[in-house]
């Protein structure tokens, strides 16, 4: 036993390893927040995430890239059950989209968007986007969550850390003042204030709120299997509780015989 | 023992022509092992364990994957969302490489503490070097496959250091790239070699079971079995000893692969591979941090550049294992009984993981000091410490036989079972 707590013991010690970053400016430690996702039993909050679906397509989606998750995604039939919304709803959110097509001449048309398509990127490329966004090239947020030291802390962090920089520091032009971003100059301007959007469910729009509910969606665009593995994963340790005992109990019992 | 089963006709008729049933009976069943394995020893089935459940969920994996630059990260993506319980085989595959390397770690040092490699055990220890080289190799070219931000710098980095090589080095790089970066032609060969190494693996684990039982199991005394009063047989003593540490081996590997699946890995791999975009700090796998470290600690020395002496080190650290059974000169295979041996035994696992450490930070200020005494302990160690220490070190007396410890440490009226 003393071996095998040791193997645990020497994962966990090595956890801490890779995780360390580099220390260029400091930036202050991320505030820890409770994310209904976390710990064993933790779940998507389907309202929070369809909220955080809300800002995501209103005001994410103008620069940011979805383009691992489809819209059927969000439905009945998506990967780990969806997001909660029905397929009717889903089919509306599509069909509000344009993606490219051909028609049976050949040339290239468009056409509304079907749940299984992937989610339309707002630049055609590349190009595109940096043209648009002062050089900057707005990052995929598909598996964000997972891409970043510090996982939905740190996108929680950004989104609401943005302040007037401290007049000792030469900001670049065009770029914004960040606390937590490594180096805290970050070219996307804030994009989320109170009241950006405005919640159908009666929720106050403040920037908490808002930051709060589109790292839920965004976490669940990240893994959206989480909940069935977190169900699964009980029923597993369970039943390798029962199997390490009864084991254990037939190890006692074939070795009495030996001494 | 073996009278029930020849009863069956179908079984006699086979085992007469191929002697399939013989064989089992008298490596499983009759194998004789002696009686007072300790729990360490659970780490070989342990690591045979894993290299099934690896080559098992490694096959579905490649049924999805695809290797190929600009849909590797995809593919990967959409084995975790779109593929019917994916998600579980790749984390399965992912995390397990992490418990392949906890278990193979522990073997290689339950080894080294009770000199399982020595006299005539040499092939079979070397045999497992093999296994951990083939291991390593297969490990960093899987690493590589799901085409991050630290599969390609990784394969960058380490792909570029057999440019050190004098005259001929960078024409070597270019031909492990297939070109002159990290690139497609590169993912497809690590994809084809990394479905090949583990096939490699199961024929050297073959061996290494051959070599095992030709002489059977070392033991925490490190004592030579005597007679039949020293020995088991292998079932059911040890089939249900090793089930059981399997089980509790499955918790602790299921735990994380349920509730900290990417908690091993580093998060600059979920963004796609970048070849313009070097990420601020280039990390190997934890498993790899210590030779990470080895290579990073060496200055230049006389007129060998430090990249040159750091690759030399790194794969030297595992060279010298090749020969250890000979720079070991202590006659006794038991860290029980050597006094000295046994202290310096724990600064080894302790230069290990102050080297992995090291690995995993930049290489500046205090972690280049600590980093230079590990390596050069490790080295110490092994060319100077242990040729020496079997020349010099007053041993303790070995016990007469297995059997004559084993009730001594635990009276025949308690009826239990040294556990060492």
């Amino acid at each position: 036993m003393r071996a095998l707590a040791l193997v645990a013991g020497l994962g966990l010690a090595l956890l801490a390893g890779p995780a360390v970053a580099p220390a260029q400016e400091a930036t202050p430690p991320l505030p820890a927040q409770a994310w209904p996702f976390e710990g064993i039993f933790g779940t998507f909050d389907r309202a929070a995430a369809q909220r955080g679906f809300q800002v995501y397509n209103e005001v994410c989606s103008n620069c940011h890239s979805l383009k691992l998750v489809a819209y059927g995604d969000l439905g009945p039939d998506g990967a780990g059950g969806g997001l909660g919304f029905s397929a009717d709803e889903v089919k509306a959110i599509a069909a509000a989209k344009q993606v490219p097509d051909t028609n049976d001449q050949g040339e290239a048309t468009t056409r509304a968007a079907l749940p299984a398509d992937h989610f339309v990127p707002p630049f055609a490329n590349e190009k595109a986007a940096r043209a648009a966004n002062n050089g900057g090239l707005p990052p995929d947020l598909s598996v964000i969550v997972k891409a970043r030291e510090g996982g939905p802390d740190y996108i929680y962090a950004l989104l609401t850390g943005y302040k007037e920089p401290p007049a000792s520091m030469k900001m670049g032009d065009g770029m914004n003042y960040n606390e937590f971003f490594p180096g805290h100059q970050i070219a996307m301007p804030q994009p989320l204030n109170d009241n950006s959007v405005t919640y159908g469910d009666g929720t106050q729009a403040t920037l908490s709120q808002e930051a709060y509910d589109v790292v839920n969606f965004l976490a669940w665009a990240a893994e959206p299997t989480l909940d069935e593995r977190h169900r699964t994963g009980i029923k597993v340790i369970l039943f390798l509780l029962v199997l390490t005992g009864i084991l254990y109990a037939g190890k006692r019992r074939i070795w009495a015989a030996v001494h | 023992m073996d009278a029930p089963r020849k009863q069956n006709a179908l079984v006699r008729w086979i085992d007469y022509r191929l002697p399939i049933f013989t064989f089992m009976e008298h490596e499983l069943n009759e194998y004789p092992t002696p009686r007072n394995l300790s729990y360490w020893w659970n780490f070989g089935s342990l690591a045979g364990l894993m290299l099934v459940v690896m080559i098992a969920s490694g096959i579905f994996l490649a049924m999805q994957y695809t290797p190929q630059v600009d849909l590797a990260f995809d593919s990967v993506e959409r084995i975790m969302r779109d593929v019917n319980w994916g998600w579980l085989m790749r984390y399965i595959h992912m995390n397990g490489a992490s418990f392949f390397f906890i278990v193979t770690y522990i073997h290689i040092f339950r080894g080294l503490y009770y000199g399982s490699y020595k006299a005539p055990r040499e092939l079979l220890w070397m045999l497992g070097v093999v296994i951990l080289l083939l291991m390593m190799a297969t490990a960093f070219m899987g690493y590589v496959l799901p085409w991050g931000q630290m599969s390609f710098w990784g394969a960058t980095v380490i792909t570029n250091l057999f440019s050190a090589i004098p005259l001929i080095g960078n024409d070597i790089v270019t031909w492990l790239w297939g070109g002159f970066a990290v690139g497609n032609p590169t993912l497809n060969r690590f994809y084809s070699l990394h479905y090949l190494l583990p096939f490699l693996i199961v024929a050297v684990v073959g061996l290494h079971l051959m070599a095992l039982h030709q002489h059977g199991s070392n033991n925490p005394l490190g004592i030579d079995r005597k007679g039949p009063q020293d020995s088991i047989p292998f079932h059911p003593y040890y089939t249900i000893k090793d089930m059981f540490g399997m089980a509790v081996f499955l918790l602790v590997y299921a735990a994380f692969v349920f509730f900290l699946p990417n908690a091993l890995g580093d998060p600059a791999n979920y963004i796609q591979a970048n070849p313009l975009q070097t990420p601020p700090e280039i990390v190997p796998e934890w498993y790899f941090l210590p030779f990470y470290a080895i290579l990073r600690s060496v200055p230049d020395i006389w007129f060998i550049p430090s990249k040159l002496a750091g690759v030399i080190a790194m794969f030297g650290s595992i060279g010298l294992l090749f020969v250890l059974p000979w720079l070991d000169t202590s006659p006794v295979r038991s860290a029980r009984f050597r006094p000295v041996y046994k202290v310096f035994f724990w600064f080894l696992v302790l230069a290990a993981v102050v080297l992995g450490v090291c690995g995993a930070h930049r290489p500046e200020g205090i972690y280049v000091v600590l980093g230079r005494i590990a390596t050069l302990y490790y080295y110490f160690h092994f060319l100077i410490l242990l040729p020496l220490l079997g020349k010099f070190e007053r041993t303790r007396p070995l016990p007469t036989s297995i059997s004559a410890a084993v009730l001594k440490s635990a009276p025949a009226a308690s009826g239990r079972v040294e556990h060492a």
